[in-house]
């Protein structure tokens, strides 16, 4: 009998070109996700005057330069802002891939776009110029971000050199709470592993509670993998998954789709089969989560109190702590809940989906936002979607903002902004420094509890309020 | 790309655990072309007050250590965002080489595409680094890539590790993707088969 392998194995056996006697490897890529970040490797590649190799497997997003009070490039008052997105169009002509402008009615995150078109499937090799590609994973994909340069490389050869991640498995077991959703799942994994914890490894994530999540919490716990250091976070494919995939505009049809069923059927990892590096983490035990430092891995379940660094034995985390409070501007001590908020940010390829939409307008119903509060659906297609269930009047009727989709205030490169020593409450992926504008404080959580936080002006716990509503 | 054989230089410690990407280069400068250089950027907020003043507590802001070549860092450093624009930064600012425990995956890879050495040793010798250089401000370390050593202030030296087939490339500053295209026929055969056993993958 063959070894039992691990499913990050059996993705990357099926994606190698040719292995160096040195382990290197060469690997293949399926899909190429690109944005109008990516500009940076189409300009590597035109100056070394070569070609896309497979522009059937390339597909593009404007994203992170696209202001989100517009509806067209022509609108976009910022030229730079305009020029950025201009050119991606350019590009996708010149090198003929596929290209989800402003006039698609597909445009959106890249990824949340991935998955949605059926661009993203269970048993591929995906890459993006982006961090947060971990995401795909969700589907049962090995998928990881990349730099410019490998971006350039992909282009040109569609293969990457790689060496061999270590294979983890993070099994959370146990039934999730009223009111915890995929985002507090990867905040309580990064507060326990650490931001370092899964550095060097492609991380597969397992367990009653991972397999009891649909599929936009699963997309939500493989982004935020990078933000434990992960190369690559992954989920077995199951009905959930192929119930997702199934219909999807470029996911297959037909035989063809009964031939990859069979085949995604083959991918989880085999009873037995070993991992590098193994952790555990309670489901029963996780609450609403709310970073309060400037690394992910600040973070505490709102019931509880801004940490004592002094109580922190690890000499190197008590001083990053020490730092991070001084920051954010907090005493040890402080009950997360008093806490006060300056603005809300719901959106990002962490929790823009339908499913993050709707939990939000479940909270935000029949109540007021007491801060400004900005809803940015992650794509067209969700905006869409929210529209025809009315989730835009449930945030419009509590005084939010319902705007067209882009990454926006995760990293405020098109203008949504945090001031200086502004806070907000973010369902996006960074508490960084700065991260969502100069001097601005980030606190990360789930869209349920950044919806309670506009409605409350303050950090709260999403289960109180919602009290006797479920 | 230029060649990395042995570069000595005034070392800085960075004495902070995960320095992410958005502390080397802020977003806003992510726009500005590689040409136009990143001179000037390097931990561009972090090493201003409020008030935008340089703060001269910042090590970097230090005559000893402002013009540092090498970096020796905490772990996790270059965590976060896969901009490559940070190591561009590092590059422009003078900096081949940083030393850490560890490094997130994909700056570690975007330096060595940059001509850089991320150079892993482990914590504790970390912290020694950084303790002489506190010591003696303006100190020297080697970063030889022919023998794959570090050469501290002290005369220590010590071991280091990194792959192969980077240090290859490293050490003649050739870039990756015309030795790539050398592999086309291996890679059109794995593209055929992939068409032959993977056909739902394809329109
Ligand atoms: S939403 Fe934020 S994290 Fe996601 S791709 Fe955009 S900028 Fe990156």
């Amino acid at each position: 009998m063959a070894p039992a392998k691990t499913m990050f194995a059996k993705l990357w056996d099926a994606h190698v070109v040719l292995e160096r006697d040195d382990g290197q490897t060469l690997l293949y890529i399926d899909r190429h996700l690109c944005h109008d970040g990516s500009r940076q490797g189409f300009s590597k590649l035109k100056d070394q005057g070569r070609k896309v190799r497979r522009p059937d497997l390339t597909f593009a997003s404007p994203d992170h330069y696209r202001p989100t009070d517009v509806k067209s490039v022509a609108e976009i008052q910022d030229d730079k802002m305009r020029a950025i997105l201009e050119e991606l169009s350019a590009n996708a002509e010149r090198f003929g891939i596929h290209h989800f402008g402003l006039d698609s009615g597909m445009d959106g995150i890249a990824h949340v776009v991935g998955p949605e078109l059926g661009i993203t499937l269970p048993g591929i090799s995906l890459v993006c110029g982006d961090s947060h590609t971990a995401t795909h994973g969700a589907l049962g994909a090995f998928a990881f971000g990349i730099g410019a340069s490998e971006v350039a490389h992909v282009f040109a050869t569609q293969t990457l050199w790689q060496k061999k991640p270590k294979a983890m498995r993070v099994t959370v077991d146990g039934k999730l709470g009223f009111g915890v959703s995929g985002k507090d799942v990867i905040l309580a994994i990064i507060g326990q592993i650490s931001a370092a914890g899964a550095t060097g490894h492609a991380v597969e994530y397992a367990g009653s509670a991972i397999r009891g999540l649909d599929m936009e919490g699963r997309m939500t716990v493989c982004n935020m993998t990078i933000e434990a250091g992960g190369r690559a976070g992954m989920i077995a494919p199951d009905e959930t998954t192929f119930d997702y995939c199934n219909g999807r505009m470029f996911a297959p049809k037909g035989e063809k789709w009964d031939k990859a069923l069979a085949y995604w059927q083959t991918l989880p990892s085999d009873d037995g089969a070993e991992f590098d590096t193994e952790a555990t983490v309670d489901g029963n035990a996780i609450a609403p989560m709310v970073t309060w430092g400037t690394s992910p891995e600040n973070v505490v379940p709102v019931t509880e109190a801004v940490p004592d660094p002094a109580n922190e034995p690890d000499p190197v985390r008590r001083k990053t702590q020490e730092g991070s409070l001084d920051y954010m501007g907090l005493k040890p001590g402080t009950p997360m809940t008093d806490i006060a908020v300056d603005k809300v940010f719901i959106g990002s390829c962490t929790n823009a989906r339908i499913e993050d939409l709707r939990i939000a307008a479940k909270v935000a119903k029949g109540r007021r936002a007491q801060v400004r509060t900005l809803v940015v659906p992650g794509s067209q297609q969700v905006k869409r979607e929210a529209e025809a269930e009315g989730l835009d009047k449930v945030f419009t009727d509590a005084g939010m903002e319902w705007r067209e989709p882009g990454c926006s205030m995760c990293v405020g490169m098109n203008g949504d902004l945090l001031e200086p020593g502004e806070r907000s409450a973010s369902t996006s992926n960074r508490n960084f420094m700065g991260r969502q504008g100069e001097g601005g404080r980030t606190h990360l959580v789930g869209p349920a509890m950044a919806a309670a936080a506009s409605v409350s002006g303050h950090f709260a716990d999403v289960r109180q309020l919602m009290e006797g509503s479920n | 790309m230029d060649a990395f054989t042995k570069w000595t230089a005034k070392a800085a410690p960075i004495d902070a655990a995960n320095v992410d990407t958005d502390q080397i280069i802020p977003a806003p400068f992510l726009s500005r072309i590689r040409t136009e250089g990143y001179e000037g950027l390097l931990f561009y907020r972090v090493r201003r007050k409020a008030d935008g003043e340089m703060d001269p507590d910042f090590i970097l802001n230090r005559d000893d250590f402002k013009d540092a070549g090498i970096l020796v860092a905490d772990r996790n450093f270059g965590c976060g965002s896969s901009r490559e624009n940070a190591a561009w930064t590092l590059v422009d600012n003078g900096i081949r080489s940083v030393i850490a425990p560890s490094f997130g995956d994909i700056h570690y890879n975007n330096e060595m595409n940059n001509g850089m050495v991320p150079v892993m040793l482990d914590a504790g010798i970390c912290a020694d680094l950084r303790r002489q250089l506190h010591a003696n401000p303006g100190a020297e370390i080697t970063v030889d890539l022919e023998r794959n050593v570090v050469v501290a202030p002290d005369g220590k030296e010590h071991a280091f590790t990194i792959p192969a087939f980077n240090r290859e490339r490293l050490l003649k500053g050739l870039d990756d993707v015309s030795f790539t295209l050398e592999q086309e026929s291996d890679i059109a055969a794995y593209e055929a088969k992939r068409r032959d056993e993977a056909d739902w993958l394809f329109e």
